[in-house]
């Protein structure tokens, strides 16, 4: 099974997307931010990581280019996952090296459409 | 629901657009036709039948069908039939259709606009190939308002993100408030019109190919005979025919056989289309 890391600092969030990706056959890490998650890396390399963007002490985009000038651009694949959800956004996070992005509200459809698409499911 | 209400409807509605309704869709007319019922100011369906029975009023004939045909769609809906087009269809179009430089492609339930938008945004992610070749992209439908929809080319949120890639959301649509809409160089490739399948298809001229997905499922075995084999006859001998993935010809008609290993695709019977696609 493929690991996904889910980082969040809303419990709730983590709990729905831990629900739907339970579903789809993946084990489950959470982080509750971006700090969190580099720790949770460390420990443990997942397959992909499903991201918010706004979090306390390190948020979204400043662990993916920690995480992407670590292990170079292949692993893990990073798919956001915030209610940033203009343009602006979607490009800084592409650029910074996100394989896919999701804007919140998400439901199961959106989450396997987008994991589909990174070759994931 | 009486079943002589509920005859009565399935009856209109499989002359009007072929749709087979069974009594165990009456969820499906108490769901969809409640809301048309109450914004005609009736309170009831059996309201909105007695006024259909009485009166034939034919705007009301059609906002029923168009309400009862089901519009779900998605970009790059179930991935397989445009990885086809890209990767086996377009590379033998290009090369057989060479000389006339001329291509016709129809998706004949285009709903609110995905499929046709895929299609287009496929052969604009190699455009310097298809520069001076005449590329048609036709979308038919036979409900008007979702049509509407498809013209305008503005997606919500969450339609944008059900199969299509963020690469593409970047490179092909703007954002315009909540919503997202396709760039106009996408738009201006795609005509839509309203088309009924169960109509005559004179003055369609002759496609290279044609989507027709998810539709035939709704028809009972002989209209699903009747209009594929009035689509073979607008269909070159070497141009291909997609069908959704729950759909086949196989025991309806011979004017097609299916690609052997690829669900959904089609070719004419007495052609030899796949060995130009490399999938003979």
């Amino acid at each position: 099974m493929k690991l996904c890391l889910v980082v969040d600092d809303s419990k709730v969030i983590r709990k729905v997307a831990r629900r739907i990706l339970e579903e789809l056959n993946f084990d489950i890490e959470e982080a509750v931010d971006g700090q969190d998650a580099l720790d949770a890396c460390d420990r443990n390399m997942p397959d992909v990581v499903l991201l918010d963007w706004n979090m306390p002490v390190m948020d979204g985009l400043e662990f993916l280019k920690a995480i992407r000038s670590r292990e170079g651009v292949e692993q893990p694949i990073v798919v956001f996952c915030t209610t940033e959800n203009d343009m602006a956004h979607i490009r800084t996070a592409i650029e910074a090296g996100a394989n896919e992005y999701i804007m919140k509200p998400f439901d199961r459809e959106i989450i396997e459409a987008k994991f589909s698409q990174v070759g994931l499911i | 629901m009486r079943t002589e209400d509920f005859e009565f409807l399935a009856g209109m509605l499989k002359e009007r657009s072929g749709l087979m309704l069974t009594p165990d869709k009456v969820y499906l007319l108490e769901s969809r036709l409640t809301p048309l019922a109450r914004k005609r100011g009736l309170d009831t369906l059996d309201a909105l039948v007695q006024k259909l029975r009485m009166s034939r009023e034919e705007s009301l004939i059609r906002d029923v069908t168009e309400a009862m045909t089901t519009n779900e769609s998605f970009f790059f809906r179930d991935n397989t039939p445009f990885d086809l087009f890209k990767n086996h269809v377009l590379p033998a179009m290009e090369k057989n259709r060479g000389s006339t430089k001329r291509l016709r492609i129809w998706c004949a339930a285009a709903s609110t606009g995905q499929e046709p938008y895929s299609l287009a945004i496929l052969l604009r992610e190699n455009w310097m190939k298809w520069q001076g070749w005449n590329i048609e992209i036709v979308g038919t439908d036979i409900c008007t308002q979702v049509l509407e929809k498809a013209k305008a080319g503005t997606y919500s949120q969450f339609e944008v993100q059900r199969g299509l890639p963020i690469q593409m959301l970047i490179k092909y649509f703007k954002q315009e408030g909540d919503m997202w809409r396709i760039s106009d160089d996408i738009r201006r490739m795609v005509t839509f019109k309203p088309f009924n399948l169960l109509s005559n298809f004179i003055g369609m001229g002759t496609y290279d190919v044609i989507y027709c997905r998810n539709v035939l499922i709704y028809f009972d075995q002989q209209t699903k005979k009747d209009v594929l084999e009035r689509m073979r006859k607008c269909m070159a001998s070497d141009a291909t025919l997609f069908l959704g993935a729950a759909e086949t010809v196989l025991g309806i008609t011979d004017a097609f056989r299916p690609v052997r290993g690829q669900r959904g695709m089609y070719v004419p019977s007495d052609g030899t289309a796949e060995q130009a696609m490399g999938l003979g």
